[in-house]
């Protein structure tokens, strides 16, 4: 039994080799260069799925990426994949398959019974059947249809897989490795032209490892592997095998996804498993050539129905019989091929039924391989249980023939795939004579030649890719000499197939998406119910809307719609193809951002330090702050973060502030810069002095704020908040390059280039006198609050230090340069440890600057203007500023606009929460009495209670006044009392001590 | 989408951020405050050549000028915003 239907000769495929493999559960063998469809099929396999929603027994209806049928999952774990289509899956040893969709097994599907069901099932039936009772569609009806439809599991755990991406430029892209594209890239490459030939195959000729053709007297396989192996060794061709090229882009940018290594169990070392190209081209060539559409007829979903082209493949390059009797069903002359190939390879043709009675080559054929030949005939049901075992034919004349077969190949006609030509919204032209959308107008730089353009001939194929390949040549600036195009094996007159798409109606089911288990009767259905528009139809049925995208069902449907409504086809319209042309694992769009490497991490240079302690960390954007430093004994980040704010407000603390922007600012007009993005005043900031400012967006409301410190006259030195340093970098620019041009001013980001520390509390200046070297004096006197100077430390080393203070205590901010702040960190506590230094981290200093009531990222939310934090009055009103204008708008000094205030519980032991909103004592909580909300809130060990910052509105007025902090999602409604946002320190002697 | 960067030549559209219209002329400090809410606020959206503001954020920081047609996305001009500018006010002094 062992490979059953595998012919004694013929095909690709290695005999020499055996490979192993097993389809639910049982083992067969296949050899090297077969697909999973093919290896099923040479050991007679043919029920390989249940279908979408009627679980209808299915097999291999194509052989390519447009298989809508043989879906499987492939491989265990966390490498199983659904929905894999088993024509496009490479056989190596030990591939695991499993069939989908069947419950308990593949050939006793349970869930079969949805087919008696079926006219519950029809198009629309989400919308008509299960609208009543509401309640049920949650717990019932949903997780009912989940089950019962639905494709095949996802894996369950994280995928193991690494994936890539690569950026590549060339001349010409070459979308196709068939006659077409082969003779492009040869063209060109011969030439000198950089190329990129791609395919989705893993054998490159298309269609001419399909057919028996003859070039130059060579068969069409050794032809094309010549052509292949003559682009392999032109240094300025690259050949990609196993690449889909997804979609086109604007200026000449393709996407193609590398499968590099599906085809073996597992990636070799430091291999992905995929890799994503983004191909720059100059100019492209589409050469995808067609796929073949099928007449729907009863029963043309069962194992043993498959398209005529397809059977040839399987004959002609895999060495398959995939019947043993067959009928052959087609409006085209093309089917004759496959009535002549099956005759030779020894299949018995029971009948050939040229639909439209108009095909001599079909009927020569017929002749030829001894068949009956039934004109203007069509096939009314296929017949069998779990495979095609007869079928009924009504001949012209309205007579039934049954006649028993294992195959029914069957051909409508040829689709261009011209699929990317749409992508930048070009659109398809109708041919009637050729029965078939070509394209229209293409993206800039690409071509259409071959079968994608309608030119269904071999000779006419390899003559327009050559012509296209030389002229990409020339174009590139390379003298491309003619090409000599072949003389291929006498071709027939071409018989398109122009219909009938459909045969007379019968009781059984005639499929038009086979993967989406649309039907004739549904599209019939969506035009009496007046869904008669194409994109109507399409949602209504779902026809075209499954992984394949309906690349055999969309022009069949349209083209029954077209009959049903008494339209033609292009009256009846066409639904455009998007990117990606086939379905992409988000892993290879994702390529090596993911996990950790989803975004870059960054470190200040006291990390390696902080993790030496323990500290635990956060992520502020794309740095790692230490949030706190636990010590034994402290069992959470509360008590960790009690005890720092203590530390710092009784002794000293030491904080990593290198995450904050910085951002070095030199020019004769810096000072009119700055005066520019900021609201209050920096050229008047006195040499060696730092000041707080505040910078507005154009509309008026805060966008960022900090100190800048004037180092020389025309040198400044900025900090930005951590979260926005690219912005105001973004911005500063922005002003410099387009608002004020004459400005003579150069910025630079030094946030890398500098280690800052905070040395804070009432023992810091005691900690920072023993770091400084002789000579420096940093005394009050010498160096006031708001002060900055140059000066060395610890022996030399050049640092600036700037006496500024965000937790309200005497402080300092040290900077060194960046490659100094580890050594920095230590020498800080080893200094600070005679008066009780201690690190702290990102939760206690936030603590102290809510007690401080300094407004930060939940305060600067993009909502509030100057005026809103408390800041109105210093605004300059001697100079223009970014956002000045609309700054003094009405509407932003309405005292009913909420302003900054500080709250706290009127029951002490109450915790207060950010987010509440703020409604007044006895009024509703609704959106018309919403006053402002609660935006910070922390336990102020120094109030012994929780404190808030927020927004009220009113506020003037209001202090002292009790509102209700209402909070319906958490702890529900508290009283607060409304009062000063500075909780430590009102009049800020400590850090003036 | 590829701009061509006057520094950096031709360069994927990832490297760019953008903002907006670029024919937009921040008024004069002394202009009416409806001047100013006219130029933040209100936008034309032409179907068809369009002169807009666009940063080359992860190159060479400049700000650029881009003439695009908003039907197709050709591009057809890339200047530096700072030359525009300068241009722009000599044009007007």
């Amino acid at each position: 039994m062992a490979q059953s239907h595998r012919l004694p000769s013929r095909g690709l495929v290695d005999r020499a080799r055996t490979i192993g493999f097993r389809f639910d559960g049982r083992s067969y063998e296949g050899h090297a260069g077969d697909t999973l469809a093919s290896a099923l099929l040479a050991n007679g396999v043919r029920l390989v799925g249940r279908s979408f929603k009627y679980h209808r027994p299915r097999g291999v209806i194509a052989s390519g990426s447009e298989e809508p049928n043989a879906l499987v999952e492939l491989r265990t774990g966390a490498r199983r994949e659904p929905n894999t289509k088993a024509t496009t899956v490479e056989l190596f040893d030990g591939l695991d398959a499993q069939s989908q969709n069947r419950w308990p097994s593949l050939a006793f599907d349970l869930m079969s019974v949805n087919q008696l069901a079926s006219p519950v099932f029809v198009a629309g039936f989400y919308y008509k059947t299960f609208m009543w009772p509401a309640k049920l569609w949650e717990k019932l009806y949903e997780p009912m249809i989940r089950r019962a439809a639905g494709l095949g599991r996802a894996a369950e755990a994280a995928d193991p897989d690494d994936y890539e991406k690569f950026t590549a430029h060339c001349d010409l892209l070459v979308v196709g490795a068939g006659p077409a594209g082969l003779a492009a890239a040869l063209a060109a490459g011969r030439a000198g032209a950089r190329v990129i030939l791609a395919d989705e195959d893993f054998v490159l000729g298309g269609r001419l490892n399909a057919d028996r053709r003859v070039i130059d007297g060579a068969t069409s396989p050794d032809w094309a592997a010549r052509a292949v192996a003559e682009l392999e060794s032109l240094p300025e061709v690259t050949v990609l095998r196993r690449t889909t090229v997804l979609a086109a882009y604007d200026g000449g940018v393709y996407a193609a996804l590398e499968r590099v290594s599906d085809h073996i169990a597992v990636p070799a070392a430091h291999q992905p498993r995929q890799r994503l190209w983004r191909i720059v081209a100059t100019r492209a060539v589409l050469a995808a050539g067609s796929l073949e559409r099928p007449i729907a007829f009863g029963n043309n979903d069962l194992p043993g129905v498959m398209l005529a082209g397809a059977a040839r493949t399987y004959l002609n390059r895999y060495g398959v019989a995939p019947g043993k009797r067959a009928v052959v069903y087609a409006s085209t002359s093309d089917a004759a091929r496959t009535v002549l190939d099956l005759s030779a390879a020894g299949v018995e043709i029971a009948a050939v039924v040229d639909a439209r009675g108009d095909a001599p080559a079909l009927q020569e054929a017929a002749k030829a391989a001894k068949a009956p030949l039934i004109l203007g005939g069509s096939i009314a049901r296929a017949t069998g249980w779990r495979g095609v075992s007869g079928c009924e034919i009504a001949d012209a004349s309205g007579r039934t023939l049954k006649m028993e077969c294992d195959l029914v190949a069957v051909s409508g006609g040829w689709n261009p795939s011209m699929q990317l030509s749409t992508h930048l919204g070009g659109r398809p032209v109708w041919d009637d004579a050729k029965a078939a959308f070509l394209p229209g107008s293409c993206p800039p730089g690409m071509t259409v030649v071959g079968a994608a353009a309608g030119a269904f001939g071999l000779a006419q194929a390899i003559a327009a890719g050559a012509q296209a390949g030389v002229e990409a040549a020339s174009d590139a600036g390379f003298a491309a000499s003619a090409f000599d195009v072949p003389s291929v094996d006498p071709e027939p007159d071409v018989v398109y197939g122009r219909g009938p798409w459909r045969s007379p109606s019968t009781s059984a089911k005639a499929f038009v998406d086979l993967q989406n288990d649309v039907t004739v009767k549904d599209v019939e259905l969506s035009a009496r119910e007046g869904f008669v528009s194409v994109e109507h139809l399409k949602r209504y049925t779902t026809l075209g809307m499954a992984t394949d995208q309906g690349k055999t069902a969309n022009l069949l449907g349209l083209a029954i719609m077209a009959d049903v409504t008494g339209r033609t086809i292009p009256q009846t319209g066409m639904t455009l193809s998007r990117p990606p042309f086939a379905p992409v694992a988000i892993g290879a769009l994702g390529g090596a951002h993911r996990g950790k490497e989803f975004k870059p991490t960054r470190l200040p240079p006291s990390h390696f330090w902080a993790e030496e302690q323990g500290a635990v960390f956060t992520e502020t954007g794309q740095w790692m702050r230490a949030a706190y430093f636990p010590r034994s004994g402290e069992k959470d980040w509360f008590e960790s973060t009690m005890r720092e704010v203590e530390t710092v407000r009784t002794k000293v603390g030491v904080y990593d502030a290198s995450t904050l922007g910085k951002i070095d600012i030199q020019g004769p007009d810096a000072a009119a810069l700055l005066d520019k993005v900021y609201i209050n005043a920096f050229a008047s900031l006195a040499v060696g002095k730092a000041r707080y400012g505040l910078m507005l967006r154009e509309d008026g409301m805060a966008m960022d704020d900090g100190t800048t410190t004037r180092l020389s006259d025309t040198h400044y030195y900025m900090t930005t908040t951590t979260a926005n340093a690219a912005a105001v970098m973004r911005h500063l620019e922005y002003a410099k390059q387009w608002l004020w041009p004459e400005l003579d001013v150069a910025f630079a980001s030094v946030t890398d280039q500098w280690a800052q520390y905070a040395i804070a509390g009432p023992r810091s200046r005691e900690v920072v006198a023993a770091l400084v070297d002789e000579g420096f004096d940093v005394s009050n006197e010498a160096l006031p609050y708001m002060g900055a100077t140059e000066l060395t430390v610890c022996g030399g080393t050049r640092a600036r230090l700037f006496r500024l203070s965000f937790s309200g205590e005497l402080a300092y901010e040290l900077a060194v340069p960046a490659r100094y702040g580890d050594a920095m960190i230590r020498a800080i506590i080893k200094a600070g440890q005679p008066f009780g230094i201690c690190p702290y981290g990102a939760e206690a200093l936030s603590v102290m600057r809510i007690e401080k009531g300094h407004a930060a990222g939940p305060e600067l939310n993009g909502t509030t203007a100057a005026a809103d934090l408390g800041m109105g009055r210093m605004a300059s009103k001697k100079k223009d500023f970014i956002g000045r204008a609309m700054a003094g708008r009405d509407g932003l000094a309405d005292p009913a606009r909420p302003r900054l205030v500080g709250f706290r519980p009127v029951d002490r032991s109450a915790r207060l929460r950010s987010g509440s909103h703020l409604v007044a004592r006895g009024a509703e909580p609704s959106a018309a009495n919403d006053a402002g909300y609660v935006t910070s809130t922390a336990y102020s060990p120094s109030n012994g209670h929780w404190i808030g910052l927020g927004f009220l509105a009113r506020a003037e007025e209001r202090m002292g006044e009790i509102v209700i902090a209402h909070d319906p999602l958490r702890d529900g409604d508290i009283e607060v009392e409304v009062v000063s946002p500075v909780f430590v320190d009102p009049e800020g002697a400590r850090l003036r001590a | 989408m590829r701009i061509a960067c006057p520094h950096c030549g031709p360069r994927g559209v990832d490297e760019f951020s953008y903002l907006g219209d670029a024919t937009l002329t921040r008024p004069a400090s002394d202009a009416p405050e409806a001047a100013f809410a006219d130029y933040v606020y209100f936008r034309d959206n032409p179907a068809g050549e369009h002169r807009e503001l666009w940063q080359h954020a992860s190159g060479c920081q400049s700000w650029l000028v881009v003439t695009r047609d908003t039907r197709t996305h050709a591009i057809s001009q890339v200047e530096a915003a700072r030359d525009v500018a300068l241009a722009r006010s000599k044009g007007a002094a």
